[in-house]
């Protein structure tokens, strides 16, 4: 078998609050093959969203190694991890974090402004992810103006947008109803089987966590179960 | 990495967020802009034309002011020295023209006069007109629009110092030529030292100073002693300089005003850097968020910083371009009415290139905390705080 996509190694996390230093994740090893559909459950506080921040690069280990594709994470600085998030990963968040003041191609198209394409380049890049949403006939709505469905649909099509391996998405369904949130996991599903991207989606709803191949379980910083 | 272009959608996004605030920020500096516009423009005003003035020109004035009269005779002396070209006589008149409040530059002069004032420009058959008869004068462009005088026309013009022998009140006046210059006032008007001599009751044969242009600019220091050591221990004692000089001691007293003006300016535009920042510190502090999305997307430190600044820039650059602007079309507007007394009331591109480069320099020094903040900013706090 070849080199997982992602190698977590003894990795901790402490905090520092104050004088007093709080461990989130306390040596956690971890692989996650190309390809793969992760979910990642457990209860509040326990560290799944400071251990997909981890992965994503938006934060650096206490201590312990992260390599993604190939490239040690935790020793870069912090406009090399910006340069390698833009092209490597894509983040879905659980309130979408769209820019209201865009519409919805604006917000697409922001991850292309990073790169050289040209203006006409970006906006068919852009439209071609939101029509992969189905959000065709809504590309100069502006977040406002969309439901929560939809706007967690343009939120995908941004992190798509760039082609990115990896797709990180911290509770993608919690703020929607089911048949919304339903709707978003078909489309994860479409994404790794269709396209292959890897994708890790914390959660705390079972339904949404059976439609992984994997199911981990965190528990105080540490991996306590696995289920596939 | 990302380009200021690529920046450019971003940047609207920002300004269309909070558009009253935007519109009071900008205003602000548009006042900060109007008034410095305007103040350089007072201060041109006061200062043009003094780089004119000629190098070979020598002023010789009465010992203890320049209201004190001369003899005639002492022009007479002064145009047999070996050094001078030329001299002719100035006579203050105090003249007024319907209005009484308003006082009019009217000199007595001698028919040479023109000849040593080359950026004075008078049309050579009207030179002869005027000099060919005596009581005909030169008129300022200025005054001509203003008063809608054309050459032949006859002014009755009153004097506020002196009176007529005859008892008539105006001395009459025919228009034989118009000057202009084009770069000092032509506000003035000229009329013969005989003519105004002759009529008078009392006081003749005086004069109020006089203008000698030398062979050689270099014997300027030595002439004036000259001048001056003639007429020494006389009953009339004289002080002789550069016309340079005395423009310059004007200045000087002008110089005092400008540095009032540059405090105030600078007052204002700290106070305008203030509200800038602020500005741009609320929208950073309202943009956490954002920012941080941003920062996700693999948007650097740099990229952040610079929209931050490129902001505070287009802030205070519209700020500096809209104020430049208004006090420009304040100066078109009021420059016809001023001419008279402020002929050069407009802002000179030196001043308005220099607005810009202040507003560039505050944009920069604005936007400078607040980009250091939103380039610190932790991406993982930030978007907890969501
Ligand atoms: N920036 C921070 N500073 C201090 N403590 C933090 C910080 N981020 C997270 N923590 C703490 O780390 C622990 C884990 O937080 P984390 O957000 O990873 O939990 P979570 O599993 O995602 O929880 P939830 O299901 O509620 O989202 C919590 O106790 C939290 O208070
Ligand atoms: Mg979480």
């Amino acid at each position: 078998m070849s080199e997982p996509l992602v190698q977590v190694r003894g990795v901790r996390k402490e905090y520092r609050r104050g004088t007093e230093v709080v461990p989130v994740l306390d040596g956690l090893d971890l692989d996650i093959q190309a390809g793969d559909y992760l979910a990642l459950m457990g209860p509040s506080g326990s560290g799944k969203s400071t251990l997909l921040n981890l992965l994503g690069g938006l934060d650096q280990p206490t201590s312990g190694t992260i390599r993604v594709g190939g490239t040690s994470i935790e020793g870069l600085s912090s406009n090399e991890l910006a340069s390698w998030r833009a092209s490597h990963v894509g983040f879905i968040f659980q309130m979408y974090n769209l820019l209201p003041v865009l519409t919805a191609r604006q917000n697409v198209e922001l991850p292309l402004l990073l790169t050289p394409q040209s203006k006409a380049e970006r906006t068919h890049r852009a439209d071609a992810a939101l029509a992969l949403v189905g959000l065709s006939d809504r590309a100069n709505h502006k977040p406002a103006e969309l439901s929560g469905g939809q706007e967690q649909r343009v939120g995908i099509a941004r992190a798509i947008v760039t082609d990115p391996e990896l797709l990180l998405c911290d509770e993608p369904t919690g703020d929607l109803d089911r048949k919304s949130g339903d709707q978003i996991l078909d489309l994860f599903d479409a994404l790794n089987r269709e396209a292959g991207k890897t994708i890790v989606m914390v959660t705390h709803d079972p339904r949404a966590a059976a439609r992984a191949r994997r199911i981990l379980y965190l528990d105080k910083g540490v991996l306590v179960r696995e289920e596939a | 990495m990302a380009g200021l272009f690529s920046l450019l959608p971003l940047l609207g996004a920002a300004f269309s967020r909070h558009r009253a605030r935007l519109f009071f920020t900008v205003a602000s500096i548009v006042v900060a802009f109007m008034l410095f516009g305007l103040l350089g423009a007072v201060r041109f005003a006061l200062t043009g034309g003094v780089e004119v003035v000629g190098q070979d020109r020598i002023i010789t004035t009465g010992k203890v002011s320049i209201i004190e009269r001369l003899p005639r005779s002492y022009l007479t002396q002064v145009r047999q020295l070996s050094e001078v070209r030329q001299a002719s006589s100035l006579c203050w008149f105090g003249g007024i023209y319907q209005d009484p409040r308003k006082q009019l530059v009217v000199f007595a002069i001698d028919p040479n006069y023109f000849s040593m004032y080359p950026q004075l420009k008078v049309s050579q058959a009207g030179l002869s007109d005027w000099q060919g008869d005596r009581a005909a004068a030169v008129v300022g462009q200025a005054l001509a629009t203003q008063y809608g005088w054309k050459v032949g026309d006859l002014i009755p013009l009153k004097s506020n110092i002196y009176r007529r022998k005859d008892q008539a009140v105006a001395w009459p006046i025919k228009v034989a030529a118009i000057y202009s210059a084009d770069d000092q006032p032509a506000n003035t008007i000229f009329i013969h030292y005989d003519y105004f001599n002759e009529s008078l009751a009392s006081g003749r044969d005086q004069i109020g100073w006089v203008v000698s242009q030398l062979k050689h600019p270099g014997q300027a220091a030595q002439v004036s002693s000259a001048i001056d050591a003639l007429f020494a221990n006389s009953r009339q004692e004289t002080k002789t300089s550069t016309e340079k000089a005395v423009a310059q001691s004007f200045a000087n007293q002008i110089g005092n005003i400008g540095a009032i003006l540059t405090f105030i300016v600078t007052a204002v535009f700290f106070a305008m850097l203030l509200v800038t920042a602020n500005t741009m510190a609320q929208s950073v502090r309202e943009r956490t968020p954002e920012l941080a999305v941003l920062k996700t997307l693999g948007f650097n430190d740099g990229a952040v910083m610079l929209l931050i600044l490129s902001e505070s820039l287009v802030i205070t650059l519209l700020g500096a371009v809209v104020g430049l602007g208004v006090a420009w079309l304040i100066t078109s507007a009021l420059e016809p009415s001023l001419h008279a007394v402020l002929p050069f009331f407009r802002i000179p591109p030196s001043t308005a290139l220099q607005g810009l480069v202040v507003a560039a320099g505050l944009g920069l020094a604005a936007g400078l905390v607040p980009g250091w903040l939103a380039m610190r900013l932790k991406i993982v706090s930030a978007l907890r705080a969501v």
